[in-house]
């Protein structure tokens, strides 16, 4: 009965968080943007094939062509279409962006939860731990992970996730102590609920809206991740992403003016890096009663 | 100073450089079971030969004993031997010290206009100004600092031909002296206006909101009561209170414009720490992505450290008396 | 001439649930040496005042009505001159002594600071006027040295103080000075107001919610309730015989020291303030007035005279001659 209630009231305020969302026009443009890559991401299996990028299938085509009837996008050094491998690559890039995201949160998610909830010694050494990594540079020890590991999206993912996690772990801890300051978690406990009981009921629900902000808000460095690493050649030589196509292209295609075969797959990523940083912005600020005031 | 801050932050700072090193080791010999194994696949060498290459990098042996061999070596300095050209990692390390020192220094100075304008822009939060450079820093933020770098080295290199389109100096350049600076500061141009624009705005954002932070403390009612100019309330009153802040968050973005010089120094073939770094991903040569790995986090941490020392410095209530 | 002096004064507040009306036609006046005690719970507009006297509101913030200091309209001053008037016409005792000075400045130089702005002494005396100013407040000069969290309560309260004073202002004014401060400090740092006061013949405007501070501290009284003046009169009369059920519960919920009869029988005051933005209809006060009638809910009262130098608004205080 209670859990009901309390989730209609989740409900309601999920509602108004949104109309309060929709006044802000930008952010209803970035998140436009980001459905059409989305659409874009999906639908590319549907408009061709993998086997067109093989080089068998490729080699009628013109090289280096530059964005003309037959090609909208022009073609790159092997006569590949670059319209098709930018949607291919938006695939790619998304969805490390997201799987790392939700790995990087996740194991935020649970340190934070571990240190706030248990304290004392748990707390110290973890935090301990989460202050090594905010200050080791992020960018080095993800080279050197990805360098002793095999190639492969999974790496990469990995990768980002092992090394991004701390300022969610932070963010999430500091909520779990306010929460637990408020006095209904006290009534609970001493009602006699369990620890699990107290995370999953109470402390859970109360920090969601601020990890779903910091979620937005971290896709975007994934992303920013994924891309260099792809640049520096440790992404997945199989599956070419956004950051891929920029390795491709290197600074050859840049001196040479083949612009066509940089400027889109680069496009597409400050795209949509932005578009997230002002989704996840606006959301922090309709989330977060503090960002509000200001 | 009060002691006990300044040995507090010494041992975070060492505590964190042992954890790299330790970090470093576990990476390198535990993850990656036998570097050499992998390091020469497919090159046809003998199982002698690879024993023999075994030995070379102080492979052979109980882990633990390489781990005192390896930590032995670090407190001597030598950070090995690269896996090409058998020269020490020290010395690959050191002839790319130089150029990235010039770069990262002459590109971070440049990004930190980006505090003085976020101080202001926060000041007068909400005004024309404030969302032009807001929205501009959101921009540069959303751009890869090497995309940035190709951009700007098809217009200003390869179509208009203002600038070199790489290197440290002209090649076969027998320059000396003031012209040989001249045309080094030529080449540095762009790599280090492309890593300014990329971090401009972080440093832009972390002082706006360490201002806006400030703004509704009641000294600055105090301070305009006084009689005092608005800008003078936040020269004298606002900035030494947002600096705090701005202080901590600027070794952090140190790092990211030390680890963006990665990227920026491949494109522009720049002959430092970052193409090192990026050579030794491609060779792989992991002595050198070692040391460089660890070079780069010393760096860091005791970017960190000055940090800590210098918040120490400006705030009154962290010394004490 | 008055030192201050407020004419049907209206300040609203712009805020994102739209206006909220703050003060709502204040009429003040002070004579120049006179004491003028403002008392009201908080949110019942009296800091919006202090900011007023000194145009410290928000930027966007509608103020209607004249303030006039020391004879000069401060919402007609050119920017130079509202600077110039600004701690030398008017200084404000800001509250909360932790927050009012900057935390990473050495109080010496936050006083300084002041002195050169307005040139009240030069050169090489304006470091013998800092010590001066503190010695004068209770304080040594070496003081000036030390940040404001090396100080206490009581001493950054004196800081401010000598602050305040720096600039030789006609017109002080007490903006809750003593509420973070524990009895003991809070009744020296009064003496200390008191003495001031009297040694340099300053007009005062104290603010506070604590009704009792005020009977010793200051000659006339205003009781402030939803933004307007509801009873004024000698602030010993008031205190001691209130005509408005407000002042009364204010006077009761604040037992005088000594008096055992008041301590064991404290009278609070039920309810809340009311909300700015959704004042009640007719009185403002008769939701929570022991004493309200029918009438109460649609007739608002102005102030009209009650006695010998008093006005009251409420419709029990018969109309009187004022004498």
């Amino acid at each position: 009965m209670t859990a009901a209630i309390a989730w209609a009231r989740r409900r309601a305020s999920a509602a108004a968080s949104w109309r309060r969302m929709r006044r802000d026009r930008l952010a209803m443009v970035a998140l436009g943007v980001l459905l059409a890559c989305v659409v874009m991401a999906l639908i590319a299996p549907l408009v061709s094939d993998r086997a067109d990028f093989n080089a068998i299938n490729t080699g009628d085509n013109p090289t280096h062509a530059s964005p003309t009837g037959q090609f909208v996008l022009g073609t790159d050094g092997l006569g590949r279409s670059m319209a098709l491998q930018v949607m291919w690559g938006a695939r790619v890039s998304l969805l490390v962006g997201f799987a790392a995201t939700v790995l990087m949160i996740g194991i935020g998610t649970l340190i934070g939860l571990a240190a706030g909830f248990f304290g004392g010694w748990t707390d110290a050494v973890l935090m301990r731990i989460t202050d090594w990594f905010m200050v080791i540079p992020f960018l080095p020890l993800a080279i050197v992970l990805a360098a002793v590991l095999e190639r492969g999206l999974g790496t990469i993912v990995l990768v980002i996730g092992i090394t991004s996690w701390p300022s969610t772990a932070r963010l999430v801890r500091s909520q779990v102590l306010s929460v637990r300051e408020r006095l209904y978690v006290d009534r609970a406990r001493a009602l006699g609920a369990g620890r699990l009981h107290l995370i999953g009921r109470h402390i859970l629900p109360n920090v969601t809206p601020l990890i779903l902000a910091n979620t937005t808000l971290a896709v975007p460095i994934a992303i920013l991740t994924e891309t260099t690493l792809s640049f520096l050649g440790l992404g997945d030589p199989s599956e070419v992403s956004w950051g891929g196509l920029l390795e491709r292209a290197g600074s050859s295609a840049v001196k040479e003016g083949y612009w066509w075969e940089y400027l889109p797959p680069g496009l597409g990523i400050v795209a949509v890096v932005l578009a997230f940083t002002i989704v996840g912005r606006a959301l922090e600020e309709v989330l977060d009663p503090r960002l509000r005031e200001r | 100073m009060r002691a006990s801050y300044v040995i507090r932050k010494l041992i975070g700072a060492v505590s964190t450089l042992a954890f790299v090193a330790v970090f470093n080791f576990f990476l390198f010999r535990v993850v990656n079971r036998n570097p050499v194994d992998s390091m020469f696949r497919g090159r046809n060498l003998t199982r002698e030969q690879l024993d023999e290459l075994t030995r070379k990098f102080n492979l052979d042996g109980s882990k633990w004993d390489q781990f005192v061999a390896y930590v032995r070596q670090l407190l001597r300095g030598d950070l090995g031997l690269s896996f090409r050209g058998n020269r020490p990692v020290v010395d690959v390390i050191a002839e790319a010290l130089w150029p990235t020192v010039l770069l990262v220094g002459t590109s971070t100075l440049l990004a930190m206009i980006g505090i003085t304008i976020g101080y202001r822009a926060g000041w007068k939060r909400g005004s024309r100004g404030d969302t032009v450079s807001t929205s501009l820093s959101m921009l540069t933020y959303s751009m890869p600092e090497f995309f940035i770098g190709m951009v700007m080295l098809g217009i200003f290199a390869a179509s208009l031909g203002w600038f070199p389109v790489g290197g440290l100096e002209d090649p076969g350049s027998t320059a000396t002296g003031l012209e040989q600076l001249l045309d080094q500061f030529h080449h540095m141009v762009l790599p280090a206006l492309v890593l300014a624009i990329a971090y401009v705005g972080e440093y832009m954002i972390v002082a706006r909101s360490a201002m806006i932070e400030t703004l509704r403390e009641d000294y600055l009612q105090l301070a305009r009561a006084k009689g005092m100019r608005d800008d003078e309330v936040r020269r004298k009153h606002a900035v030494p209170n947002a600096r705090l802040p701005v202080v901590s968050l600027s070794a952090i973005n140190f790092g990211f414009v030390f680890s963006g010089a990665i990227a920026v120094e491949s494109i522009f073939s720049w002959p430092g720490l970052g193409q090192a770094t990026y050579l030794a991903v491609r060779g792989p040569d992991l002595p050198v992505l070692q040391g460089l790995f660890l070079l780069m986090s010393a760096t860091v941490i005791l970017a960190n450290l000055i940090a800590d020392l210098l918040y120490g410095v400006l705030d009154p209530r962290v010394m004490g008396r | 001439m008055s030192v201050l002096e407020l004419r049907d004064l209206r300040v609203t507040y712009r805020t994102e649930g739209g206006p909220v009306p703050a003060v709502r036609g204040v009429n003040l006046t002070i004579e120049s040496g006179d004491t003028v005690g403002l008392a009201g719970e908080s949110g019942c507009g009296k800091s919006t005042i202090a900011a007023a006297v000194l145009r410290l509101l928000p930027k966007g913030t509608q103020v209607e009505g004249t303030v006039l200091l020391n004879g000069e309209d401060v919402y007609a001053m050119k920017p130079g001159r509202l600077r110039a008037v600004r701690w030398t016409g008017a200084a404000i005792v800001f509250q909360g002594a932790l927050h009012s000075l900057n935390p990473v400045r050495r109080v010496g130089d936050q006083i300084e600071e002041a002195i050169r702005l307005h040139r009240t002494v030069t050169g090489a005396a304006v470091g013998a006027r800092v010590a001066e100013l503190l010695e004068r407040v209770g304080l040594q000069g070496a003081h000036a040295e030390r940040y404001p969290h090396q100080m206490s309560g009581g001493q950054r309260q004196r800081v401010l103080i000598a602050l305040a004073l720096a600039c030789e202002p006609t017109l002080l004014i007490a903006d809750e000075p003593t509420t973070a401060l524990d009895v003991m400090v809070q009744a020296q740092v009064l003496a200390l107001l008191e003495e001031l006061q009297r040694e340099r013949g300053l007009s005062l405007l104290f603010i506070t919610h604590d009704l009792s501070v005020l009977t010793s501290t200051c000659r006339r009284l205003a009781v402030m309730y939803a933004g307007r003046i509801v009873e004024e009169g000698p602030s010993v009369d008031v205190f001691a015989r209130p005509d408005h059920p407000y002042s009364a519960a204010l006077a009761a919920a604040f037992p005088t020291i000594g008096d055992s009869a008041s301590r064991m029988n404290p009278q609070g005051l039920a309810g809340d303030p009311p909300d700015p933005s959704a004042l009640p209809g007719g009185c403002p006060f008769h939701p929570r007035c022991a004493r309200a009638v029918d009438e109460c809910a649609t007739n608002d009262v102005a102030l009209r005279v009650s006695g010998p130098g008093r006005r009251a608004a409420c419709v029990h205080v018969k109309e009187a001659a004022d004498g």
